[in-house]
């Protein structure tokens, strides 16, 4: 296996910025901060029904971190909450265990393979799926 | 004579480490620098000749422990000038030692008293002065920083007044290198009253500081950061101020005599070493100090003024539209510290790409999170060297950055 991070699929997802840019007026919002950097990754959703009608997400953060956020932009709408804590769960243990790893919910998701040997960047591969786990609590939490 | 730089890296086991195919180029000294083949078997000797507790019992380790904890402490005394061995008290790390001065000075201190310090501080010279803030509504100032990421010394006379107890500050930037002027620094709080303290974990290793000359009052610095062993750091204060301190730490080995009722304390040092300290740690640490202070400063000078002078000119050639130095320009006043921003290049990226090179760099705010924010960065790319770095890890990082820039060009 090639052990380089940035290979050409994790370089593309985090050019396409998929889901890039604030929602004008979205049901939940959460900002989150990678303490160790600085990073930072503001996520806006909008709720429909208890499924994300739609997303956007400010990222000033490391290539990593934008190709998360990319994948999330790509293929969160549609889904409700228990799907997307399914999805992080999935990315964790790619992190920790990417050899046991045999199918992941979305494709895109295996570019963060050769990540699981570094251990300090772990974190910014999982900051914005933090994000929207608390967007979307604070939507659902916000008052009809 | 030429400083022989070959002869110093024979003596860094670590060195000779293969990385990804390369030789370790590794530039991360303002982290952690590496540790010399004497310090490594000092702790080794300590620990299987004279391993046992110290300034306790009285069989023949313990006073064997003893003499080398102290003898430690003796060395770091004269590694700083200081009055007296008294005055070192051998801590955790630097970080400790500044919250001991925040605790112990800082119960001195009332409501309404202030501490300046600076926008270029580490979080450890700035996040213990908040708690002491908070705990007994002391007033926290901060002296601004100029484009070239030095200490803006002109604002002393805005910032320092009757009520300012306390200027702590950095002796050099762990981000910009910037060295500080120290002795505007203690003018402006003598003219006061006010006490100075330095930060020292970033000059330290880099030789012998004459604190006596320097006229400060309290001195921190780190253990790792000279090629030292981790977990050890030092305090030196004045004597007069330690002894008007109460303590920071309570347990064994600080008191004089406990009662259920009463506690009274032990003088200084030990009335701020509770506990056991960090012995084999300290011993190591007085070998190393002892092991910078003999090498040829002057030519180690030249030879890192040198390389940083390789390093800026490089950085330079990429253009100034695309990466910007964060701190000096010049040679002048300044530690072989350099950072840099490059656009559209996140610092993590860009030292991921590196150790595919061998380059061991640091990325991100280095605790220093108000002096990003004043250059409107997130983070930089940090190169730092020491005495053992060579041409060669100028080069490579150079070289690996050019790579680095061209695969994150989008």
């Amino acid at each position: 296996m090639n052990d380089d991070i940035y290979q050409t699929e994790l370089l593309r997802l985090a050019a396409d910025a998929a889901g890039a840019g604030r929602l004008p007026s979205p049901d939940g919002t959460a900002t989150v901060d990678n303490p160790l950097c600085g990073d930072r990754v503001t996520l806006d959703v909008k709720l429909s029904g208890g499924k994300i009608a739609a997303i956007g997400h400010d990222v000033r953060a490391c290539l990593l971190c934008q190709a998360s956020a990319s994948v999330i932009g790509r293929h969160a709408a549609g889904r409700d909450a228990g799907e997307l804590q399914r999805v992080m769960t999935a990315v964790a243990e790619l992190l920790k265990k990417p050899a046991e790893t045999t199918a992941l919910p979305w494709p895109e998701l295996a570019a963060f393979a050769p990540v699981a040997q570094h251990r300090s960047r772990h974190a910014c591969v999982l900051l914005p799926f933090r994000a929207l786990t608390q967007a979307v609590e604070a939507a659902a939490a916000k008052p009809n | 004579m030429s400083f022989d730089v070959a002869a110093i890296r024979r003596q860094f086991p670590i060195l000779a480490t293969q990385v990804h195919g390369h030789a370790l180029h590794y530039l991360d000294n303002g982290a952690t620098s590496q540790v010399p083949q004497a310090v490594l078997d000092a702790v080794v000797a300590h620990e299987t000749k004279a391993r046992a507790n110290v300034l306790r019992s009285v069989h023949y380790l313990a006073e064997a422990a003893t003499e080398a904890y102290e003898a430690a402490r003796g060395k770091l005394a004269r590694y700083l000038n200081a009055a007296s061995s008294d005055e070192i008290i051998f801590t955790s790390g630097c970080t400790a030692a500044i919250n001991l001065v925040a605790y112990s000075f800082g119960a001195t201190l009332s409501a309404g008293d202030e501490v300046l310090i600076s926008e270029l501080e580490h979080h450890s010279n700035i996040v213990p002065w908040q708690l002491l803030r908070d705990r007994r509504g002391v007033v926290l100032k901060a002296l601004p920083v100029t484009d070239e990421g030095r200490l803006d010394l002109g604002a002393l006379d805005r910032l320092v007044g009757k009520r300012t107890r306390l200027i702590a500050v950095t002796h050099a930037s762990n981000v910009t290198g910037a060295e500080t002027d120290v002795a505007r620094v203690v003018a402006a709080a003598r003219a006061h009253g006010a006490k100075v303290l330095l930060d020292g974990a970033q000059r330290a290793p880099h030789g012998p500081v004459d604190l006596r000359s320097l006229g400060v009052d309290f001195y921190a610095l780190a253990g790792h950061k000279m090629h030292g062993p981790n977990g050890v750091g030092v305090l030196w204060g004045r004597a007069d101020l330690l002894a008007s301190m109460p303590p920071f730490l309570g347990g064994g080995e600080m008191i004089r005599q406990v009662t259920l009722a009463k506690t009274t304390y032990a003088d200084p040092p030990h009335r701020f070493e509770a506990g056991t300290p960090p012995i084999a740690q300290a011993v190591g640490l007085g070998v190393a100090a002892d092991w910078i202070a003999a090498l040829d400063l002057e030519a180690a000078h030249a030879h890192l003024s040198g390389l940083t002078g390789r390093l800026l000119d490089g950085l330079g050639a990429i253009g100034r539209s695309r990466l910007r130095v964060i701190g000096p320009n010049g040679l002048q006043a300044r530690l072989p510290i350099v950072s840099f921003a490059v656009a559209g290049a996140h610092p993590h990226d860009i030292c991921q790409m590196l150790d595919r090179h061998g380059v061991a760099l640091r990325g991100g705010h280095h605790c220093a999170q108000p002096l990003m924010e004043r250059f409107g960065v997130t983070g930089t790319t940090r190169a730092s060297l020491v005495c053992y770095n060579d041409a060669s890890d100028i080069d490579a990082l150079l070289g690996g950055l050019d790579d680095a820039l061209g695969r994150l060009k989008r």
